[in-house]
């Protein structure tokens, strides 16, 4: 996907941190905090059975966004972007659907492994569903000044 | 989360917040801004952004921060998420907070926060049920189910005093195989039947429901409460393994054709059983601890004991002692961190009726009795000299006290001394028995031990 800018691209692989605003019951903005999970062409989110009201949110309106504003959590890299997308939720099997990004989580998050081998003792955390956001347009700011207006793409068809 | 001064001040900490809105497409839009609090004024105040924001609408805004540890991921998760309007003020963007919700793992741990959410768990999985038509049930395999759900390491409890009860036999000249697997066998039956009765009959009080800080030691199996298991498959579990003990325990009495051991089965049975059953409810009465001693001290050595020599003695009795008291204690630590949950679900524990430097005392009382008995009665003769080796446990025990001074109000930093107090029962229980080990051994080996081994 050529259209995504190579800034916007290196900050996605990095981030440890992203910002999934979903839109609520009532139509306001619903915002959380995960690890967003980038394969170059679609950003995957997690989200536990536990804390699942963003996934039947996602369900009535597939409409999200997902912030990166947080240097601390991209190795430094100054770039933030804001992308728009269309999400769907994958949970065939919400014991192991979600692990075909697990290579992808584990390089952001080592110690997965680790509870993932506890998982005797979590196993409420592991039963999960898969985001997977289709991106459609990113504002981003390459510097990361905020205070200037961001620059813009648009996937390829997308008429704003 | 109250939008007071404090949440101003938490807001503080973070470098800048994300702005959420819904665009008029139908999009969610978001940016980063720099900010501002005024506490005072219930406010914050926002540096322009490249993006303009919208007045007209709710926006969300959120601050969050993690800890990179390269390696391994991150730590220091916490958020605060505040909804209300922008509105111009002097020349100024400042967004006034109606309602805020964050979560700060410094002050709920992650996984008191999970424990705080099996309910939405529990919603969501019955609500894709709905949605497919087939039951989505959370999953572990069947091997672990079973460990969790029966709680298997803690038969160590049992093993322990029914060893020593054999011991004991063994070391009075009466020894028989199957009797001793026989009797290990029934007392784990009914020790797991405990296990899961009590998981059932907590689930039916509402006692682990109100636990949100179980750990590996405390707070039940929650298999019902994760939906692993279901409160009548737990029940029948319960029931099959009472089953199983007590078909063994029949036959284990008519077979030796003991009424002692019969009485010393029933009352094993009635202690397991009303521990949590109504309407006894020895745990509920602040008995449980004392109740525990005694079934897995006691009853435990005097009936294996019993069923090889198939006669009552006094030294069983004396040995059970301290093998009771450490057992009690196990479950006394354990009952630390649950107390709040157990409060309120009506079960009078000794930390729940007891201040926490009672509490303290009380371990310390209680570990300092267990071996003061073997320190006075093994030189004496009561038990068998190389007994003495169950002092070397001591260290443990003054772990275990520092343990507990020192997390008493930290759930999770408290398990690492819950599992050294469970080691502290296995150590000095095992120890007691390595002391008849080596006096059966000298018995055999020599005709007229050394003064040492008699």
């Amino acid at each position: 996907m050529t259209w995504i800018p190579a800034a916007v691209d290196a900050v996605l692989r990095k981030a440890l941190v992203a910002e999934l605003t979903v839109v609520g019951q009532s139509g306001q903005p619903l915002t959380h905090p995960l690890i967003p999970l980038w394969d170059g062409e679609r950003l995957y989110m997690t989200s536990s059975v536990l804390f699942s009201k963003k996934v039947v949110h996602i369900k009535r309106n597939p409409k999200v966004s997902v912030a990166v504003t947080d240097p601390a959590g991209t190795g430094g890299i100054p770039t933030r972007c804001t992308v728009q997308g269309d999400a769907r939720i994958l949970e065939d099997d919400p014991h192991e659907s979600w692990a075909e990004v697990l290579p992808l989580w584990r390089a952001k998050e080592p110690a997965i492994d680790a509870f993932l081998g506890k998982r005797f003792a979590l196993p409420l955390f592991f039963e999960r569903s898969l985001i997977e956001i289709t991106l459609r347009r990113i504002l981003y700011w390459a510097d990361g000044d905020v205070a200037k207006p961001p620059e813009e793409a648009m996937a390829p068809g997308v008429v704003r | 989360m109250n939008i007071d001064r404090d949440l101003f001040a938490k807001l503080d900490t973070y470098p800048h917040i994300v702005v959420c809105w819904i665009a008029d497409d139908g999009y969610p839009l978001q940016t980063a801004a720099a900010f501002e609090t005024d506490a005072g004024r219930g406010q914050v105040r926002i540096s322009p952004t490249g993006v303009a924001l919208p007045r007209d609408r709710e926006v969300n805004i959120i601050a969050s921060h993690i800890r990179p540890k390269p390696g391994e991921g991150y730590d220091e998760r916490r958020y605060i998420s505040l909804w209300g309007r922008i509105h111009p003020e002097d020349g100024a963007i400042v967004f006034r907070p109606e309602r805020a919700w964050g979560w700060d793992e410094n002050d709920i741990p992650f996984f008191e926060y999970a424990e705080r959410s099996n309910h939405q768990a529990a919603k969501y999985l019955s609500r894709l049920s709905q949605e497919r038509g087939i039951d989505v049930k959370p999953r572990l395999s069947p091997i672990w189910t079973f460990f969790l759900a029966t709680r298997l390491p803690f038969l160590t409890a049992t093993f322990i005093p029914i060893l020593l009860g054999i011991a004991i036999a063994a070391n009075d000249g009466f020894f028989s195989w199957g009797f001793a697997i026989g009797t290990i066998v029934a007392g784990a039956a009914i020790h797991i039947g405990l296990n899961v009765a009590n998981d059932v009959f907590d689930a039916l009080s509402g006692a682990d429901d109100a636990n949100v800080n179980p750990t590996q030691y405390s707070g039940g199996s929650r298999v019902i409460q994760y939906g692993l298991v279901s409160l009548p498959k737990m029940a029948l579990i319960s029931v099959t393994a009472y089953a199983v003990g007590l078909a063994l325990g029949l036959y284990l009495v008519i077979a030796r054709q003991s009424p002692e051991l019969l009485v010393i089965g029933l009352a094993g049975l009635l202690i397991s059983v009303f521990y949590t059953a109504p309407p006894v409810r020895l745990v509920h009465r602040g008995l449980g601890e004392i109740a525990t001693g005694i079934g897995f001290g006691p009853v435990m050595v005097l009936g294996a004991y019993v069923v090889q020599a198939q006669q009552l003695a006094w030294e069983p009795l004396l040995a059970s002692i301290p093998v009771g008291i450490f057992i009690s204690l196990v479950l006394y630590v354990n009952e630390i961190p649950d107390r709040s949950g157990d409060a309120a679900a009506g079960k009078r524990t000794l930390p729940v009726r007891w201040s926490q430097p009672a509490v303290i005392r009380g371990f310390l009382v209680a570990v300092a009795a267990a071996f003061l008995l073997i320190a006075v009665a093994a030189p004496s003769g009561a038990l068998p000299r190389p007994t003495l080796i169950a002092l070397l446990a001591m260290p443990i025990a003054f772990e275990v006290y520092r343990g507990i001074r020192r997390d008493y109000n930290a759930p999770y930093e408290l398990m690492a001394t819950m599992g050294r107090n469970v080691q502290l029962h296995l150590v000095a229980g095992l120890l007691l028995f390595a002391g008849y080990l080596v006096a059966v051994i000298a018995e055999r080996v020599s005709s007229s031990p050394p003064g040492v081994f008699t």
